[in-house]
Parts: structure tokens; sequence; C-alpha cells
């Protein structure tokens, strides 16, 4: 089935270098799965992608010189969902927003509160967004990731990170405070 | 008009990504701009919002297993090519031999660390454990409800204590699969961890508590103690898991 993974990782890794790659890379795991299943907004296809990125992670360890390893694991684990959506999802990839067309005045904190118990609303303008949105509010919020390291996983310089990162928020505010189902037009 | 430091100045501080000079000077202005402090606002209720929502989706179990064996034939294939290739065949065949005699002539090597149940398979269970409604069999901080819960489904009476009183509240009890033997689960809090302490019974002699070792991330240790074998697994630290387990043998 998977047996051409195998042979490419057979010689990506002696013992020592595995168990490295078992204590370095492994405890990411979660921060993996949970990325690629924001980027690609549902469960369906993120086990194989995020499998796939940590193959790939053992057949580029060698590479991998100390420092930040969750930035490392995540950077790969972007590009890897990044790949698969150019060849399986070109269109989400290309569609762009009308953005800062309307400036909203800020939402009140009871607004979001009330529209935060809603997960499923949540989720719903979560996925709406594009994915360079997208994934800053998940490497930020979910994940608690510096900007710094969401500068390295994303490959943008440090203040692209922060006004993308207050757009991606203001725009999420802004799909929560509306009907459900309202999104669909832009 | 808005204010120009509304929008990602305010956030960053409220990343704390600003720098102590601009954090101070962006503080002076919050007393002053609504803007400003209408917008921070607003930044903690997306967040409280969000982290309410419990978005966070770790990896499946099978994916953590399927990663696992993908890799595990792949080391042994090199490691054993390496040998080859370098020639040092008759020499792993003397450690080998040695090794062998060893294990005849000193019955006390074979009480090392584990030698029917896989780390693998510890890990797996302990991970297995944290999803949702699988922790505990048997939820209850009282052992004398907890060790009675457990007679009639184990030929054995496990060990239960509460360690409460030394930072290591007893959260309940379940059954679960090792090594193709049903063993007990007891299961401790550390804060907001869990800890897997797995018992069953053994022949082994009492040994003392192993130095933690880690793997993914995790920290495992066993011991045997009057009888029973226990393997504590959990993701504290490794002082931690070591204090619970002298609590076993005190």
């Amino acid at each position: 089935m998977s047996g051409g993974d195998q042979v490419k990782g057979s010689d990506a890794l002696d013992p020592g270098d595995r168990e490295r790659f078992e204590q370095v890379v492994l405890p990411h795991l979660d921060a993996a799965f949970n990325l690629a299943r924001w980027l690609l907004r549902g469960k369906h296809d993120t086990e194989d992608v995020a499998q796939e990125a940590i193959l790939r992670a053992v057949r580029f360890f060698r590479g991998f010189k100390g420092g930040d390893s969750r930035a490392w694991v995540l950077q790969i684990v972007r590009n890897t969902c990044y790949t698969w959506m150019e060849k399986n999802r070109p269109l989400e990839l290309s569609a762009e927003f009308d953005e800062e067309v309307h400036q909203l005045p800020s939402d009140s904190p009871e607004d979001l509160a009330i529209a935060g118990d809603n997960r499923e609303r949540l989720v719903q303008a979560l996925e709406a967004l594009p994915p360079k949105f997208r994934e800053m509010l998940v490497l930020r919020e979910l994940e608690g990731c510096s900007y710094k390291e969401i500068a390295t996983i994303t490959a943008l310089p440090i203040g692209t990170v922060m006004s993308t990162l207050a757009r991606a928020r203001q725009r999420l505010q802004r799909a929560i405070r509306q009907p459900a189902g309202g999104r669909g037009s832009s | 008009m808005r204010c120009e430091l509304s929008g990602s100045v305010a956030q960053a501080y409220l990343d704390g990504e600003l720098d102590a000079q601009r954090a101070v000077e962006f503080e002076q202005h919050l007393g002053t701009c609504d803007e400003c402090a209408e917008s921070l606002e607003s930044g903690k209720a997306l967040r409280s919002s969000l982290q309410a929502a419990q978005l966070y989706e770790p990896a499946p179990v099978a994916l953590r297993a399927r990663i696992r064996t993908h890799m595990r034939p792949t080391a042994r294939e090199s490691f054993v090519a390496r040998l080859v290739a370098l020639r040092w065949l008759p020499a792993t065949a003397s450690i080998l031999l040695l090794a062998s005699v060893l294990w005849l002539v000193l019955p006390g090597w074979r009480e090392g660390p584990r030698t029917d149940v896989t780390t693998g398979e510890l890990i797996d269970a302990h991970i297995r454990s944290l999803q949702a409604g699988h922790l505990t069999d048997v939820a209850s901080t009282d052992q004398h409800t907890v060790k009675p819960w457990f007679a009639g489904k184990l030929d054995f009476a496990p060990p239960v204590h509460d360690f409460a009183n030394e930072g290591f509240p007893l959260l309940g009890g379940r059954l679960d699969v090792l090594g193709g033997k049903t063993v007990a689960a007891l299961v401790y809090g550390r804060r907001k961890h869990f800890i897997n302490v797995f018992v069953w019974p053994t022949q082994k002699a009492d040994t003392s508590i192993h130095a933690p070792a880690s793997r993914q991330g995790y920290q495992y240790t066993d011991w045997c103690h009057e009888g029973m074998e226990f393997n504590a697994v959990s993701d504290v630290s490794a002082s931690d898991l070591r204090d619970l387990a002298q609590l076993f043998v005190k």
C-alpha cells in the first residue's frame, strides 16, 4: 500500500536519528494534525495529509539543526497542505475575497460572547475564511504560537504576520456576527 | 474615524508581542482612546469564545499508531544493513552469545524493565485513555469505591490508594488490555495532567523504581512491588512521575 514511503523513509533515519525524531518531532503530532485539519477544513483528508507531512519530516530530518522544533514541523505541515490544496482544490487558493471594503464598528464583547456559545457557528465562520487568515487564527489562538514562530511557519515577515492576523480576527468577528448562512455571497 | 492603533497594534498588545516601551506607550494611549479599549475588549472576547469552543483537534490514536508502524521496520532494516555493511557481524554474534549466556546465568538480569508489554503499547494505552469518555470506567476519588469495583472483573486485587494529600488525587479506575491480558488501570491527576498506572500480578521479585524514560513526549516508568508489576505513563515531568511511584512503594 504505502511501501513507497517506507522505502524512502528507510534511508533517511538510522536508529539514533529515529530516537531523536521520536523525541523532537512526534510530540508535535497533535499540533500537526490540528493545523492540517483547519487548513483542509475537515477531517476527511487530514489524516493522510498529516501522515504525509510527518513522513516528509522524516526525510528532511537530517536538515533540522535544532531550534524550534514545533515551528519546523508546522512549516512542513503547512507546505504539505498547500501542495495538496493546489492539486485538489485549486479554486480555494485562488479565490480572493473582498477586503476592507466596509469598515465595521467593533463588536461589543457581549455580542461576541453570545455568538461564541455556538461552537458550530464558530467552526463555520473559521472555515469560511480564506486559508491565509485561517492559518493565522489557528496558529495564534489554538496553537498559541508567537508572531515569530508564525513568521517562520508561514515564511512571512513579522510585520505581515501582525497585519494579516489583525485582519483575520476582524473578519472572523464580522463573520460570527452575521446571521448563519449569510456568508455565501462573497 | 478609526484610531490607527486600534488594529494590529492593539492586537499585538493583546498577544503580548509589543516590546516593553511600546507596551507602556500603548497603555497610556489606551486610557484616552475608547476605540482601542473597545478593540482590546473584543479581541479578548474573541479569544475566550475560541477557547470555550474547544476547537483544537488532537491527532487520532490511529494516526499515531500508523506513523509508529511506518517508522519501526525501517529503522530495523537500516540498522541491520549498517551492521552488515560494516562487517560487524562476528562482533554482533559474540555479543548476542554473551547476552544469552548472561540471560541464562543471571536470573536477576531478566527482571529489568518490561519483558512482555512494550513501551509503545503502554503509551498507546495512555493516549487511548485520554480520548473522550475512555479515561475511567469507574470515576471516583474514593479508594473504597474504586477498589471494590475491580473485584469480580479481575482475578487479582490491585492496590488502590488516593494520594490527594500528596498532590496526586485518585480520579478513578478502568480495565485495559496490555500484552493480551486484562490489567487494572488507575488514573491519577496532577494539576491538569493525567497519569495512568497500569497494574497486574507478577512472579517477579520487588524491584526499585526505574528512572523514568521518555518517548514521544511521554514519561514512563515501571517497578514491581509485593507481587504486582506497575507501569506508570504520563506527560507530567519525570520527577512528578517518580514521586507518584514512590508513594506506591511506601
